[in-house]
């Protein structure tokens, strides 16, 4: 979608500008960046017709959307601050957990305001880790963000008492949606629905985001940090910033899976839920909004239809699908279709 | 009550593990220092080194200095035609893509070992001679335990020799240094990074077998300690041999001591305590803040 992105300052500057000269073409392409465009619907569309297409795979469904809303929260982490992380799954894991012990404890079970206080307990502990992780880079970072959700698992399952430990807390009693709706996993069709409103606010606000001169500078400090000072963005407190905005968006997405699953257990903390979360955004293509929806239903298809039968072909399917893309095909299946796009365009161009 | 035996019997227990990491992570340490790739499909090395030399044993009945050479050999060849076809192509990359391409190697061995061998556990029969307990004057321990730790002694002091006192080792020190330095001097590189990839997944194999006896092994083998492995290298700091060696025998005590009397947060500890170092020295204990 959008490929040479200028530096915060020279955002601000053509920001300022636009009022004035809408009509140069650089002016105008910029102010029109955030446009909506007619292929953003698509995924909403698909979304209902699901709904009303396959009734009985309204529980999958939802698993999907789940999936989407956490990689979305890596995708702003990872694809716009570019801060590379093997430990998101720490997030989703305190979303999850917040949840699933309020409700289990019998303290709130309200769904809506349990992932309010999901998003931000678990914003609480992005903001916490990231004031002394966001100082380092590279490997350090890599290994100090896997060492966080390895201590977060560790501890989860050391507190037997409180959070079940290995086993978990299992049946959790969660309130019906606006005290109307049943909600527990016999009510796929609301467990659906409300996971596609939670995505879809979360999405809004995403969006909104990442095109606001905010997200503006995030893309500059992952593009050009040495920039970034230079030009005097307060580099550290935006990285801050973003890191706990997506850690709440993770919270999000485990208080969620939580909900929906009705239960809870040490696999929302896991190194594994990690990695599939960073394969799902790359597959689909990282640092470009939809590449979450498109990794996310590639990825849950595949496993949920090969998984189940040939595991060990799903698993070598699946390195060697990851070997290929980090080959080759380095901006996931987004990337593909826009070269490919890119390419037809240009063969149309040359022969009219 | 604690007496002396006591401690001391916790202590080479630790040692023995320690060294098992060591091996396991030496060859991690010197290519990420050396290539600063990070490659996390070090422990599918290690699992694979281990299958060969458990199988070549419980097999085709090779002796264990025999498998333990057949399972460094056939490790370094693969690692040489991985390095080669594929590895190359990411040196410049960026971490994420690096990261990616190790997890899907990872993926692809365990789907492979899965395939070819089964998804059981295999156990590793000591020879003999290696069995028992060993009197060490002041009280009796494992055999096998002590001859770890001379092992690893033996190969700590041999890669230190290597590369304080050979021309290899001065144009490995050279490169981890400053590379276009090091290139600009006419050191093949290239080459140099095929010989030192192909040494450590070796060394992999040797403690993917060495360590098969109490860490087990199965196809998760490779996901399943990366975390220790990733710990061993980034406290001991990069390229630094030494370093690697002094961490991992850390870890390895701590972790030991640890599980004896705190079974549930022994790990916890062990996490916790990384990332206050890491924190505090994001070059390791022995790395150095330029290289």
């Amino acid at each position: 979608m959008n490929d040479a992105v200028p530096s915060a300052a020279a955002s601000a500057v053509a920001s300022a500008a636009v009022a004035a000269r809408l009509d140069h073409p650089a002016a105008g392409a910029l102010a029109r960046r955030h446009r909506w465009r007619w292929f953003e619907a698509l995924p909403w569309i698909a979304a209902v017709a699901f709904y009303f297409a396959f009734p009985d795979y309204l529980g999958f469904g939802a698993e999907l959307l789940i999936a989407i809303l956490f990689a979305l929260s890596l995708d702003l982490a990872l694809g716009y601050a570019g801060i590379i992380t093997l430990g998101h799954a720490a997030f989703f894991g305190a979303g999850a957990y917040t949840v699933g012990l309020l409700a289990f404890h019998d303290i709130w079970t309200e769904p809506v305001s349990s992932l309010v206080i999901a998003a931000l307990v678990a914003a609480a502990v992005g903001l916490a880790s990231g004031l002394v992780l966001l100082r380092t880079r590279g490997l350090t970072l890599l290994m100090l963000t896997l060492c966080t959700m390895a201590l977060l698992q560790e501890a989860a399952n050391m507190a037997h008492d409180v959070t079940g430990g290995f086993d978990g807390l299992p049946s959790l009693p969660i309130a019906p949606v606006f005290g109307r709706f049943e909600f527990n996993p016999l009510y796929a069709d609301t467990q659906y629905l409300f996971s596609l409103g939670v995505l879809a606010a979360c999405f809004f606000g995403v969006r909104t985001l990442v095109y606001s001169p905010f997200g503006q500078s995030l893309t500059g400090i992952r593009e050009n940090l040495l920039r970034m000072h230079a030009v005097g963005s307060p580099v550290q407190r935006r990285l801050l910033v973003c890191y706990a905005i997506s850690a709440g968006v993770a919270g999000i997405a485990g208080g969620l899976w939580a909900q929906t699953n009705a239960y809870v257990n040490l696999s929302a903390l896991d190194l594994d839920r990690a990695a599939t979360v960073l394969i799902i955004l790359i597959l689909g293509g990282y640092g470009r909004l939809y590449g979450a929806f498109v990794g996310a239903l590639a990825y849950m298809l595949l496993s949920h239809f090969l998984a189940k039968v040939y595991p060990t072909a799903w698993q070598l399917g699946l390195g060697l699908m990851l070997v290929t893309i980090a080959l080759f095909a380095r901006n996931g299946i987004l990337g593909i279709g826009e070269a490919l796009a890119r390419r037809l365009r240009g063969a149309r161009r040359n022969s009219g | 009550m604690i007496n002396g035996i006591d401690i001391a019997s916790m202590i080479l227990g630790g040692l023995s593990a320690g060294t098992v990491l060591f091996i396991v992570s030496v060859g991690l340490s010197v290519t990420m220092g050396l290539m600063g790739f990070v490659n996390l499909a070090h422990g599918a090395f290690a699992m694979v080194g281990g299958y060969v030399i458990v199988l070549a044993m419980n097999r085709l009945h090779v002796d264990f200095a025999a498998a333990l050479a057949l399972g460094f050999v056939a490790t370094a060849a693969l690692s040489i035609v991985l390095e080669r076809a594929l590895y190359r192509r990411l040196y410049r990359a960026n971490e994420l893509d690096q990261v990616l391409f190790t997890i899907g190697l990872i993926f692809i061995f365990i789907a492979a070992i899965t395939l070819v061998v089964g998804p059981d556990s295999q156990t590793l029969q000591l020879p003999p001679s290696l069995e028992g307990q060993l009197n060490l004057g002041f009280m009796r321990y494992r055999t096998y335990s002590i001859f770890l730790i001379a092992v690893g002694l033996m190969i700590v002091s041999g890669i230190w020799l290597v590369f304080e006192r050979t021309r290899l080792g001065a144009q490995i020190r050279a490169t981890v240094d400053n590379r276009r330095m090091a290139e600009s001097l006419g050191i093949n590189v290239g080459r140099l990074f095929t010989v030192t990839f192909a040494f450590g997944s070796g060394m992999a194999a040797l403690g993917g077998g060495l360590g098969a006896e109490f860490l087990g092994l199965d196809p998760q083998y490779a996901l399943k300690y990366l975390v220790y492995f990733l710990i061993a290298v980034s406290v001991g700091g990069l390229g630094s041999v030494t370093g690697v060696y002094c961490a991992s025998l850390l870890i390895g005590t701590l972790d030991f001591v640890l599980k004896l009397y705190l079974p549930k947060g022994g790990t916890m500890f062990i996490y916790a305590l990384t990332i206050l170092l890491l924190l505090w020295r994001p070059q390791g204990l022995f790395g150095r803040r330029d290289a």
